[in-house]
């Protein structure tokens, strides 16, 4: 099967016994759930698969049935970690019965993201195995690996992967279908009670397995070691460097001793192994210098290491096939520059984007203000932030709009505006302003409502049509909740009521709502089809 | 026999759809191949590409090194140009040359032109004039492919099944009119290419 990396991803859990998944949508996770959703297999088997509202949401749900003895996915994208990271480190200490895999997703180079945070860290702060694959195939082998250790260990593991290889497709070979685990209860009836004096008893289980996750890496057939004949340097490499490698080395002998990872905890007789034997150590690893720091230790008073710390990587972004060369020495070929002529092209909103027409409005409400006042956040809108809008201000985290808005209401920073989409808004939003609702702070919050979680794909959204449901049972006063149609047509009638709630000493919400373009463009073409096949069967 | 092949354009012109064709092709061929692909924010009207590799032997790397296309497929002739250092000495660059102008500063087309002369081997198409002139403008895509199609180190008839399979679901006539955007744009690409 030709696949993407998230695609193997999915395939292999469908055929691993997988029983549900659970995700927020966010570039490069995406298409994970996605694929599990759409495979007509995974419907037969009734595997259960609907987005969840965050990613906090979905790492509790995955880890419920996991109680309930069954295997279950979770995916996201590295920031989304952070957001599940409070259910994350604690399913670590409540442990798992059913098997269960966390996947993030890292964005190095941030081609979709606001950091390039290293998603082995939390692994590691939690203290449970984690997997990292070199390719699809690798992918696919590691799902089915990382559910027999889960259960093995009774432990969550992490499955951590990159742009690269989510976005990457290559032949995968299928492995024979599982069967689903039967609902059973775990053999630990307080396990999963984390009163502290439980929890002490569950830390220290977690301690105690350490040896045992260690030992697992040390034998496991993803982290190998390869001796060569010039001792002179070592190569350690982690999950996709080691294409980058070997694609300098694909028709020439690699004459170093390697030692190739794919699990950890690292393997430290592994790592201790190559160290005595060689007189430099190179080490290749794509996000941060996690290993790297750790062989140099504080004082890094050892023997020569070459990595992303001395510049012989760049300290940021992603690796490819020409940083490792140089990081050789070999010679690089070059193909022709650049012409002058040659102008950068950011994305932007697209033609009819009703975000346009909500930022129009805007805009020209607060042009007697002094600038600064928007407060965004994560989504298509963000966009906004470019010419010809220069519409917004911040984009932090999903959320941060309202609560930031608020903080700089607080300090007397009025009027104060968040914008936010609909999808954020149920994902971080709600409770950011319940904050303001219960503090009466002067904010005018814009939910832009396109009905769906437009930048990811076009995701169902979590609230759609409800939202001001939502304000209003948070609290929201009736008057100060409006439902306006972003659109050319409406401009004099959305501006108006963009001032009179600026100038509401309360919190106001105003909510954009016309569907995205994209979906509506979909919808229309979906139809046709489905017109043509009726008239087919006809 | 390898062919690294870089597929460029904008976001939301489709050039996933001659990377699915080619794909197809290669695997029907018993090769294999890696293809990068670019989703997330990109999509929404910027610079996107592709890196589509197939060889018949292992394959290591997602990305195609500098220097090593063997061919750089096109559907926005400016976009062509974004991946130049990657291109090879004697690869080939195949581009539409009708210009999408979504940026305020989009460079005269003359420049344009004279920056693709410069290249050496290429093919400079108008591949929407073409895709409409056969009755279907959405197969302007599949005329680029065609046009590329000499280079590709991969037998006409597979790209040709290969339509027939990717494109079967939606009728026979959609199939024909891509069968002859294929067979016009590489007829173009035998008389013009230089």
């Amino acid at each position: 099967m030709l696949l993407l990396g998230d695609e193997a991803i999915a395939q292999s859990a469908i055929d691993a016994g997988l029983s549900g998944i659970y995700a927020y949508p966010g570039t490069p996770s995406t298409e994970i759930l996605e694929y599990v959703h759409k495979s007509k297999e995974a419907r037969e088997k009734k595997i259960h698969s609907t987005w969840s509202t965050n990613e906090k949401t979905a790492m509790e749900s995955a880890l419920g049935m996991s109680y309930a003895g069954k295997r279950t996915m979770v995916c996201m994208k590295h920031v989304g970690l952070n957001v599940a990271a409070d259910a994350f480190i604690n399913a670590a200490i409540t442990g798992t019965n059913g098997g269960l895999i966390v996947v993030a997703a890292d964005d190095p180079s941030m081609h979709s993201s606001q950091n390039e945070q290293d998603s082995r860290f939390y692994g590691k702060f939690a203290m449970i195995p984690i997997l990292e694959p070199t390719n699809q195939q690798e992918a696919y082998d590691m799902v089915r690996y990382g559910f027999a250790v889960s259960e093995k260990y009774g432990i969550p593991v992490l499955l951590r992967i990159t742009t690269r290889l989510a976005h990457s497709r290559s032949g995968v070979l299928r492995a024979a279908s599982l069967p689903q685990n039967e609902v059973h209860l775990p053999g630990n009836p307080k396990q999963f009670i984390l009163l502290p004096a439980n929890a002490r008893k569950q830390y220290k289980t977690l301690l105690h397995n350490q040896a045992f996750f260690e030992e697992e890496s040390e034998n496991s057939a993803f982290n190998k070691y390869v001796d060569g004949r010039d001792k002179s340097l070592g190569v350690i490499v982690c999950g996709i460097a080691y294409n980058y490698l070997f694609e300098n080395f694909q028709d020439t002998e690699f004459p170093y001793p390697l030692l190739k990872i794919g699990q950890y905890p690292l393997p430290y007789k592994l790592i201790k192994q190559i160290y005595n034997e060689c007189d430099t150590i190179l080490i290749l690893e794509e996000g941060y210098p996690l290993l790297e720091e750790l062989l140099r230790g504080i004082l890094d008073n050892g023997k020569k290491i070459l990595g992303r710390m001395d510049g012989t990587i760049p300290r940021d972004g992603e690796l490819n096939p020409n940083i490792v060369a140089r990081a050789f020495g070999l010679k690089e070929e070059y193909g022709f520059p650049i012409p002058e002529i040659v102008k950068s092209r950011p994305p932007s909103l697209c033609k009819g984007c009703p975000h346009i027409y909500s930022y129009n409005a805007l805009n020209e409400a607060l042009s007697v203000f002094a600038k600064g006042r928007v407060f965004s956040d994560i989504g298509c809108y963000t966009l906004g932030a470019l010419e010809p809008y220069g519409a917004i201000n911040t984009c932090v985290d999903m959320g941060a709009s309202i609560t930031m808005a608020k903080g700089a209401a607080d300090a007397g920073f009025v009027p104060a505006v968040a914008v936010i989409g609909d999808s954020t808004f149920t994902h971080s939003g709600m409770t950011g302003l319940l904050d303001a609702i219960n503090d009466r702070t002067p904010i005018t919050v814009m939910i832009l409502d396109n009905a769906t979680t437009a930048m990811t794909g076009g995701q169902r959204s979590a609230a759609t049509g409800r939202l001001e449901d939502i304000c209003l049972g948070l609290g929201v006063e009736k008057d100060h909740i409006h439902v306006v149609n972003p659109s050319p047509k409406n401009h004099e009638e959305n501006l108006k009521i963009i001032n009179d709630e600026i100038n509401y000493e309360g919190v106001s919400v105003i909510i954009p709502r016309r569907e995205c373009i994209q979906t509506v463009a979909r919808r229309i073409r979906d139809e046709k089809k489905e017109k043509l096949k009726q008239e087919v069967s006809d | 026999m390898k062919k690294d092949i870089i597929l460029a354009g904008v976001g939301g012109q489709g050039i996933l759809s001659i990377a699915a064709v080619i794909g197809m092709a290669a695997l029907n061929s018993g090769l294999q191949l890696k293809q990068a692909e670019v989703h997330g924010m990109s999509q929404r009207g910027g610079d996107v590409h592709s890196n589509l590799r197939i060889a018949d032997h292992e394959i290591f790397s997602d990305l195609i090194p500098f220097g090593k296309a063997d061919l750089i497929i096109s559907v926005e002739p400016m976009e062509s140009l974004r991946y130049l250092p990657w291109l090879s000495k004697d690869g080939w660059l195949i581009s539409n040359n009708v210009p999408h102008v979504n940026i305020p500063d989009y460079p005269d087309m003359a420049k344009i032109d004279e920056a693709i002369e410069a290249v050496g081997q290429h093919v400079l198409i108008n591949a929407d004039e073409m895709a409409k002139d056969l009755g279907m403008a959405r197969s302007a895509n599949i005329v680029i492919l065609g046009a590329a199609s000499p280079w590709l180190g991969i037998p006409y008839e597979s790209l040709e099944t290969a339509i027939r399979k990717i494109f079967g679901s939606k009728g026979t006539d959609v199939v024909d009119q891509n069968l002859k955007a294929l067979a016009a744009g590489k007829a173009f690409a035998m008389i013009h290419h230089s």
